[in-house]
């Protein structure tokens, strides 16, 4: 009985959330920057990133200085055009933008 | 210690051996005490004497050398690759991807992410919590909010001699600029080494002019072409007209030579509406109205003097301040006068003479603004000695309404582009007032002081919101008004159309009225006098008064009897049913149509 290997589990989720509705774009990048998996162009990519790289740091130390028990655990910035949504964790980033339902 | 000198010398050679020996001690000097000199002190007891134990401090000022900074941003194209990852190698980056893609630590994190993140997007997907849920109703808003302003921003006229900011002028397109002429309008008081510049504008910029205009002869108008908006007109101090085009510099591009020019300053340039958008027309206090074409400005194409006595004599002609065209009726044009009348001109009339069509008078000074109303052009307001007055070309001998007298003279006034019932003046004293007369008929609905000195000029962005006015130190106020005052109210365009057919009917009535009472007068005089006064007896108010209750009175007593008449047939026995019925429907339509006469 053949397991498929881990990294089709990966490939299987991305798919999952690139078909739910209204969802426009998704992206994996490690903390240097470097996209990991972009359904977008690389320097757009890249332009996302760094953006988003501090935004979650600020928000990250926001949250821990109001309460050093609290922890980031998800970023949604809703615009006029679109929402990014923001998944952190410590060496990768999962983003994702939808949308929005108007 | 290496380095050693030996010094020699041989003992003969030192001389002679010192001998020491003891002997007494001598007195050599002794100066005894002088008490005559004591007489020439002075004792002095107690002895004041200051002394500070401190440490001594002294006081150096410096001043750094100023520190340049700049903020700048870097953007980055490609992210941080490692040392041994070329990023212009396409093998490299895919390599490297697909080695983090195999890394336990990204699968276990991007499955995590992945879950959290699906629930979002599905609760995103399942309720729009920022949906709108009561869009279906009408957003009317009933802003009971007071009429407010607030100063957005200030020009400030960059040298040193100030002077008047005379005129204004937005941008055409967009309206993020503004260009502004400024000169010195008290008759040779131009103080010396007064600057001929003007400026224009940039709305973001209030430090410097975006872009200077230098015309020989400081400008009194400035007006940006609606056509072609880098195309500016601007009339001179001197009579000139000048013309700019912002893409070839700050140097005029064409002038009007000064032979056929204006004899006093232009106070009035506005473009027309032409295929080429290059024609414009102005006028002067010399009493002439010029047309000109700015591809060959050495002359006029056309000009025409303001003599209202028709006889085209320059020497009675009156001195024109303010120039009126709206583009929707291109034949016609108003000029306002220094002698507070206003004058109706048809350009395609074909002799000079009956250029002129009519004038109206009513105002105690110059008119200094004068403008259609943008929604009822029958209708202009005229700005001039202490009050503004509303006009209709149809009510010729008076205005149809007017402001109270103020207390300080007003300077320019404008109607708002986007509300027919709203406009805007300013004083001699610095306030601008805001008039809303669907709102309040006897006051402003807003008076803002804007600056201690005169305020000179005013203009209306296109989107009624913003508004300019330049003052007597050159200082241009840019003002944006409450959301009350730019949005068309509900029903406004009718209540102001009938408030004007109601003033200007109550003025024709009045005009018949006196025309009647002349006519009297005059028949009063040529006849006999006596006679005149028994066969028409001018009836006074009073007595128009008492005639008009008699008839009232006479129609309501004969109403009441014929009730009367009827109850007492009804109390009477039946007769023939037609004729009751013929009879009541008679009676109804006579009680009918007594009933409408009294109202």
């Amino acid at each position: 009985f053949l397991h498929p290997p881990p990294s089709w589990d990966v490939e299987e989720t991305l798919k999952r959330l690139q078909s739910q509705k209204r969802v426009q774009v998704i992206m994996v990048v490690n903390t240097e920057g470097i996209p990991i998996k972009s359904t977008m162009d690389n320097p757009t990519t890249t332009q996302y990133a760094n953006l988003m790289h501090n935004f979650i740091l600020k928000a990250w130390s926001t949250v821990r200085e109001i309460d050093p028990q609290n922890d980031l655990t998800f970023l949604q910035i809703r615009s006029k055009k679109n929402e990014i949504m923001i998944a952190p964790d410590k060496n990768y980033f999962l983003i994702v933008i939808q949308d929005p339902t108007e | 210690m290496e380095i050693v000198y030996v010094y020699v010398k041989k003992r003969s050679e030192f001389g002679k051996q010192c001998n020491f020996s003891d002997r007494q001690a001598e007195l050599n000097i002794d100066i005894p005490p002088n008490p005559e000199l004591a007489e020439q002190f002075v004792e002095r007891n107690p002895v004041d004497k200051g002394i500070q134990c401190s440490t001594s401090m002294s006081e150096h000022e410096a001043n750094t050398e100023r520190f340049e900074m700049e903020t700048r941003g870097i953007n980055h194209v490609e992210g941080g690759w490692p040392k041994d990852v070329n990023p212009l190698e396409l093998e490299q980056t895919i390599r490297f991807r697909k080695k983090v893609e195999k890394d336990e630590n990204y699968i276990n994190t991007i499955m995590q992410l992945g879950s959290i993140m699906e629930h979002c997007i599905k609760q995103n997907n399942a309720i729009d919590i920022y949906q709108e849920y009561f869009d279906d109703e009408d957003a009317v808003e009933v802003t009971e909010e007071a009429p407010s302003a607030k100063t957005i921003n200030v020009f400030r006229d960059p040298q040193e001699i100030k002077r008047s900011a005379t005129h204004l002028s937005w941008h055409p397109d967009g309206n993020r600029k503004l260009a502004v002429a400024y000169s010195c309008l008290n008759f040779q008081r131009a103080p010396e080494g007064m600057s001929h510049e003007s400026y224009i504008w940039d709305l973001e910029n209030p430090n410097k002019p975006e872009i200077v205009l230098k015309p020989s002869s400081p400008l009194v108008t400035l007006e940006y072409n609606p056509k072609d908006s880098h195309v500016l007109l601007g009339g001179c101090y001197n009579g000139q007209l000048a013309c700019w085009d912002t893409r070839k510099g700050s140097l005029v591009a064409e002038l009007s030579t000064i032979e056929f020019s204006h004899r006093d300053p232009v106070y009035g340039s506005i473009w027309l509406q032409s295929k080429t958008g290059t024609e414009c027309f102005s006028a002067s206090t010399d009493g002439q109205v010029m047309w000109w074409d700015i591809r060959k400005m050495s002359e006029p194409t056309e000009v025409v003097i303001l003599d209202i006595t028709r006889k085209e004599q320059l020497e009675s002609a009156l001195g024109a301040i303010s120039l009126e065209f709206e583009s929707t009726l291109p034949t016609k044009f108003m000029v306002g006068t220094e002698q507070g009348i206003v004058i109706s001109c048809n350009r395609k009339a074909k002799t000079s003479a009956e250029k002129i069509v009519c004038t109206f008078s009513g105002h105690h000074g110059p008119i200094y603004a004068l403008q259609r109303n943008p929604f009822y052009p029958k209708n202009f307001l005229t700005v001039g000695d202490w009050t503004a007055r509303i006009w209709s070309e149809d009510s010729r001998e008076s205005s149809i309404m007017w402001t109270k007298y103020h207390m300080a003279y007003l300077t320019d006034g404008a109607w708002s582009p986007v509300r027919p019932a709203v406009f805007f003046t300013t004083k001699m004293d610095g306030t601008l007032d805001i008039w809303d007369f669907v709102f309040k008929q006897c006051e402003p609905a807003l008076s803002l002081k804007v600056c201690d000195e005169a305020l000179f000029c005013l203009r209306v962005q296109d989107n009624g919101c913003f508004i300019a006015c330049g003052s007597q130190l050159g200082t241009t106020t840019l003002l944006e008004v409450s959301n009350g005052l730019c949005t068309l109210q509900r029903n406004e365009k009718n209540t102001a159309s009938s408030i004007f057919e109601r003033e200007t009917r109550r003025e024709k009535i009045l005009e018949a009225r006196h025309r009647e009472m002349r006519l009297k007068e005059k028949g009063k005089v040529e006849g006999k006098e006596d006679d005149q006064r028994e066969e028409e007896p001018i009836l006074t108010l009073e007595e128009l008064v008492t005639k008009a209750e008699e008839e009232f009175f006479d129609i309501i007593f004969t109403e009441l009897k014929k009730k009367e008449v009827e109850a007492m047939k009804k109390s009477k026995p039946v007769g023939p049913e037609r004729d009751e019925e013929v009879e009541g429907e008679d009676q109804g339509e006579e009680e009918a149509a007594h009933v409408e006469t009294p109202t």
